[in-house]
């Protein structure tokens, strides 16, 4: 069709030749997703954290046969795996776990459904950010323990207490990433939605919540974090056998009856519910976000 | 072939008894800045795009050509002066696509159709459709960062088509593109203007890029933008960005424009 051969990038033609420039732009141009493989993925997520608590492990039982210190402070890890064994062949290790995980994911429903609306009033009306925007971002680096002596002189030492001080210390985190999620949507956004007439509410549904939403994600990730800190102090320090036995109140009984490897095995217990709700539910959802959008880091 | 052109002074008022306009701009002024202090931008500007004409607005910058569009686009409101645009919200296409992340290329169309008003139904085959326009039937379910710096901006031009203004506002929608890129979707703008009934103005710092596609030229002088010439731009589509014709016209164009931007310098 071309009407004249002056070379190969030659546009001297008809609407064909651009069609077929234009296939190749696209072709060159066009960025290839491909996802990891699996044997990367273990290589390159799994075995590193392995390998630190191998280590941790390793230099543990080092420091036990060097005999650094006496027994009752530093027991054997063995020790610590007895106690677990022990609690789960009476059958109340999992009680004891999902006592405390039900606290807080309740907990954190509820600071969920308190921080969002706050959240978007903060943001969007200029009277409420003035007055109660500092105080979050103050309330967020204030220790929820400092609100336990509080709860439970005005709710006793009840679950209420407990929940009180979770929503204390998390609604304050997932109302601020809303803020700033919404404070972070670039203005371009807001001015294509805005001559598509995405205005007032259906602008806030179709562009204002979208776009703010990885900064929202972040918020609910810190939320649950504080959630979980939060109870963790309130089960610590107001705990009453009326209440059900939690992973605070295990830790709490095991330094009463000076029972290291339970202390221990108490921390670790919490670490391990603490990033394994992490894992299981944040994470994959933050990363899935973030992928949809192109902005995942290479997963690296 | 000989570059027929016309060049006449700016003068709003011979244009304005024809027809009705597309665009009318009636002694718009537009300053920034609290009252008093205030830094005037644009100063006294007219215009009027006819039904279906293609009009590039060109300047250096500083001279309130991008002001000016988001006027027309209803996004600021002019210190003094009317805009009008009679057949409603007119289509804004930008220097970044502007495309949504959160939805694919073809979700991100639908939602403008949505926005508009058509039916569930009819919005994905009618996506397809804008899609096919310009030539990315197999970009639907693609997300943004997937698609190159050229393709997005070509379902960002669908996306606006989607919003079926008679109005096309364009703010230096190529100018992040590199050259051959940009080359095709001048062709592809000027097919699709051609194909249907679409009032385009085009805002550019290009001199050729507004010879290549305009009908008319409308050089804006700059702190603050005024109409200070225009060029009626006869020469035939399709046109090459490498046509003797365009070289010529943007030559002389290119001179007055630098007339413009000297002029700061001697105060």
């Amino acid at each position: 069709m071309a009407s004249t051969e002056t070379g190969p990038l030659s546009t001297s033609g008809g609407p064909h030749d651009l069609a077929g420039l234009e296939a190749g732009l696209d072709a060159l141009e066009t960025v290839e997703v491909r996802r990891t493989p699996f044997a990367q993925v273990l290589l390159h997520k799994v075995l590193p954290p392995l390998t630190a608590v191998v280590l941790v492990l390793a230099v543990w039982k080092l420091l036990v046969v060097a005999e650094v210190t006496d027994d009752y402070k530093l027991p054997d890890p063995s020790a610590v795996w007895h106690s677990l064994e022990d609690l789960w062949l009476r059958g109340t290790l999992l009680d004891i776990v999902w006592t405390s995980v039900s606290r807080g994911l309740l907990g954190f429903a509820a600071a969920l459904v308190l921080g969002t609306p706050l959240g978007l009033l903060v943001a969007r009306v200029k009277f409420v950010r003035a007055a109660l925007g500092p105080v979050l971002s103050g309330l967020q680096s204030l220790p929820s323990v400092a609100w336990v002596p509080a709860a439970v002189i005005w709710l006793g030492i009840t679950d209420a207490a407990m929940y009180a001080v979770i929503l204390l210390g998390a609604v304050p985190s997932i109302a601020n990433g809303l803020v700033s999620g919404i404070d972070q949507v670039p203005p371009l956004y807001l001015r294509a939605g805005r001559t598509m007439g995405a205005t007032g509410l259906r602008g806030a549904r179709h562009v204002l919540l979208p776009a703010a939403l990885p900064g929202y994600i972040a918020g609910l990730k810190q939320g649950w974090a504080f959630s979980w800190r939060s109870l963790m102090a309130a089960e610590l320090i107001a705990s009453s056998p009326d209440l059900g036995l939690g992973l605070g109140q295990y830790l709490e009984n095991a330094r009463t009856d000076s029972d290291m490897p339970g202390v221990l095995l108490g921390i670790i217990l919490i670490l391990f519910v603490g990033i394994a709700i992490d894992l299981a539910v944040f994470s994959p959802l933050e990363r899935r976000v973030l992928r949809t959008r192109g902005l995942a880091a290479a997963n690296r | 072939m000989a570059p027929a052109l016309t060049t006449d002074k700016a003068g709003p008022a011979e244009i304005a008894d024809r027809e009705p306009a597309a665009v009318r701009i009636e002694n718009v002024h537009k300053s920034f800045g609290r009252p008093g202090a205030a830094q005037p931008v644009l100063d006294d500007i007219s215009l009027e795009v006819r039904p279906g004409e293609f009009v590039c607005l060109l300047g250096a910058s500083g001279c309130g050509k991008s002001t000016l569009l988001n006027l027309v686009a209803g996004l600021d409101r002019p210190t003094a002066g009317t805009i009008d645009v009679p057949g409603g919200r007119p289509a804004l296409m930008f220097q970044e696509h502007a495309l949504f992340p959160w939805l694919t290329a073809g979700r991100n169309i639908e939602l403008a159709l949505r926005l508009r008003g058509v039916p569930r139904p009819e919005r994905r085959p009618e996506a397809e459709r804008l899609l096919e326009l310009v030539r990315l039937s197999g970009a639907y379910g693609k997300r943004v960062h997937e698609l190159s710096g050229g393709m997005r901006q070509r379902v960002a031009l669908a996306r606006a088509l989607a919003q079926d203004s008679q109005v096309l506002l364009m703010d230096e929608p190529f100018a992040a593109l590199d050259a051959i890129t940009r080359d095709v979707l001048h062709h592809e703008l000027t097919r699709i203007w051609s194909e249907t009934s679409l009032s385009v103005l085009f805002v550019t710092h290009n001199v050729r890029e507004a010879v290549r596609l305009a009908e008319r030229v409308v050089l804006l002088s700059s702190r603050p933008g005024r109409v200070a010439r225009q060029w009626a731009v006869d020469i035939p589509q399709p046109r090459r960005i490498e046509d003797a014709a365009v070289a010529d016209l943007s030559v002389e164009i290119t001179e007055e424009l630098r007339g413009e931007i000297r002029r700061h310098g001697q105060h």
